[in-house]
């Protein structure tokens, strides 16, 4: 039980990070990326392929340390997220977010279908746990929780810090009035561009994160409700545009999500079988029932996101 | 200072501004007037790079600003206000004053992260700049307060306050007077004069009111249906015939 519960801090604190990222591409620059998959999961691959022994199946294989494999994670996605910018950010709200979504799924069937590059539909196995070697599995569990939480918190503060400086107020200002922060003599697609790729490499080291702590990855475990409807289900949660509810958000809805496996056991035996669906229906369901009754979140978006404005005097 | 070229723009069927040219001269303030839907503010956005002209051309300072985007404008020092006050409704109004100063180190994330005793440094500046102009506005009691809760009139001084906090070299006025109480406007209106003498700025103008255009501005452009008719002195203009029979649609 105690095992079960270090998996679901671990995956919950995983989460968190992406959804912080979103809440920074969503939240404070009024990004509605549709895609987290891409960045979750080139994150996860490129950490795999980084840190994996060699194999005959597939390119990499370079069994370099989990460090590497992290700061690779990051380096990918955020150079794919710097050239997806160019022809996705021109584009506004909905059609930014399709046109995220589609680039996804296309990423995913990419990694599908090339085996030579990523083993395809077979996935890799063997992605090295840090520490699991050396301490053993039980312990290394604990460690890896350790250094989850500390990702968490290095990520909260980066991302507090950001929206709390002259970088912030211009973020909120372009995700108001993009027009009017123009005036104002802000370069809009910069900003935007700058959002867009710090929180895609975030998402690229929550994908590691993953991958590091499974230990296998296939184009499987990243359907996009896995990899980025749950994301959005967690920001919606905890409140758009606060930090501290989003993370509120991923370990709540992490707790549903993983909670919901035991209703398996109280359903009627005609529709066991079709269980992953019921568990669907139950996130949908949760989605409706904020939207309906607190559609700003748990904690609703912070009004003020300058220290300055705060009534301080500092 | 300011030149328009033969600026042509069409919203679908409405022929906005028709090949209009105009000049505004440096250090004056010079007023644009015209009947409603003359294309003032139309003229504005274009040359603010807030609308793009179907054709012809805007200089600054010689400079060839048609094709810029609107913050490269703002980086020209050249800055507008709005008719229908646009400010950032969710910030305060400190924020809304604090967002304006260009090269703001905090602006770079990196610096935000790792260089923060000189951001605080700046933001200090700010600040205090920041509550100057508030003071100046009589709104120091109105500075945690969120800009959507300011009532028009003093939206508009916070417009006017933005203006106060980038320092420009040419200010675009849309409508300084309306919904701010007359004893302030008068208080404007003298600022306006003095940062024009003392700094050199450049400003041009449009307002119905016609006492603050003749009160304030010389020369004044006249504009039409999107074309200029005349410009003048105050005191051509009232006389003008054409302007006359221009207003009254005779």
């Amino acid at each position: 039980m105690l095992s079960y519960f270090v998996s679901y801090l671990v995956m919950a604190s995983t989460y968190s990070v992406a959804a912080l990222a979103l809440n920074l591409q969503w939240g404070f620059t009024g990004l509605m990326n549709f895609g987290i998959g891409t960045f979750y999961f080139v994150g996860a691959y490129a950490s795999a392929l980084l840190t994996t022994g060699a194999s005959p199946d597939y390119v990499g294989g370079f069994g370099l340390p989990f460090i590497v494999g992290l700061i690779g994670a990051m380096a990918i996605s955020g150079l794919l997220a710097y050239v997806l910018a160019y022809p996705a950010l021109k584009l506004r709200g909905g059609f930014f977010a399709i046109s995220m979504l589609a680039i996804s799924e296309t990423i995913r069937l990419i990694v599908k279908n090339e085996k030579w590059l990523t083993n395809g539909v077979w996935g890799i196995r063997g992605i090295p746990q840090p520490t699991r070697a050396l301490l053993g599995a039980n312990l290394a569990e604990w460690v890896y929780l350790g250094l989850a939480i500390a990702i968490l918190i290095i990520v909260y503060r980066l991302t507090e810090i950001g929206i709390r400086s002259p970088w912030g107020r211009v973020l909120n200002a372009v995700r108001e009035d993009e027009k009017m922060a123009e005036m104002s003599g802000k370069n809009s697609w910069r900003v935007r561009m700058q959002s867009f790729v710090f929180g895609s490499m975030v998402m690229g080291v929550a994908g590691a994160l993953y991958a590091h702590y499974i230990g296998f990855i296939s184009p499987s475990s990243f359907t996009p409700l896995m990899a980025t409807f749950i994301v959005w289900l967690m920001i919606l949660l905890g409140g758009t545009g606060s930090n501290k509810g989003v993370i509120v958000g991923a370990f709540v809805v992490w707790g549903v999500w993983i909670g919901s496996e035991f209703l398996i056991d109280f359903l009627p035996s005609g529709i066991t079988s079709k269980a992953g669906f019921v568990r669907m229906l139950l996130m949908g369901i949760l989605l409706d029932v904020i939207l309906l009754i607190r559609p700003q979140g748990l904690f609703g978006r912070e009004k003020v996101i300058s220290k300055l404005g705060s009534g301080s005097e500092n | 200072m300011l030149k328009v070229e033969n600026l042509d723009k069409s919203f679908g069927g409405i022929h906005a501004i028709r090949n209009c040219s105009l000049i505004v001269e440096e250090e004056t303030i010079t007023g644009l007037i015209g009947p409603n839907g003359a294309g003032k503010t139309t003229m504005f956005n274009l040359i603010t790079g807030f609308h793009e002209p179907d054709s012809g051309q805007v200089f600054f300072k010689d400079e060839d600003i048609t094709d810029l985007t609107p913050h490269e404008i703002f980086e020209k020092n050249l800055f507008r206000t709005f008719q229908i006050t646009r400010e950032i409704q969710e910030m305060t109004v400190l924020e809304n004053l604090m967002l304006i100063p260009r090269n703001q180190t905090g602006e770079n994330l990196w610096n935000s992260w790792f260089n923060r005793s000189l951001v605080s440094q700046q933001e200090d500046q700010f600040k205090e700049k920041a509550l100057e102009v508030l003071e100046f506005l009589e709104m120091k009691d109105r500075k945690y307060d969120l800009a959507m809760n300011l009532p028009g009139g003093e939206k508009k001084l916070l417009d006017l306050g933005r203006m106060m906090m980038a320092e420009p070299e040419m200010v675009l006025l849309d409508e300084p007077g309306s919904g701010v109480p007359p004893s302030l406007q008068t208080k404007v209106n003298d600022y306006v004069r003095e940062i024009s003498r003392e700094q050199g700025i450049t400003f041009l103008v449009v307002e119905h009111d016609m006492h603050i255009i003749m009160d304030l501005c010389d020369p004044i452009i006249v504009l039409v249906d999107g074309q200029t008719l005349t410009k003048g002195s105050p005191d051509e203009i009232k006389n003008n015939q054409q302007v006359i029979e221009a207003y009254l649609g005779t």
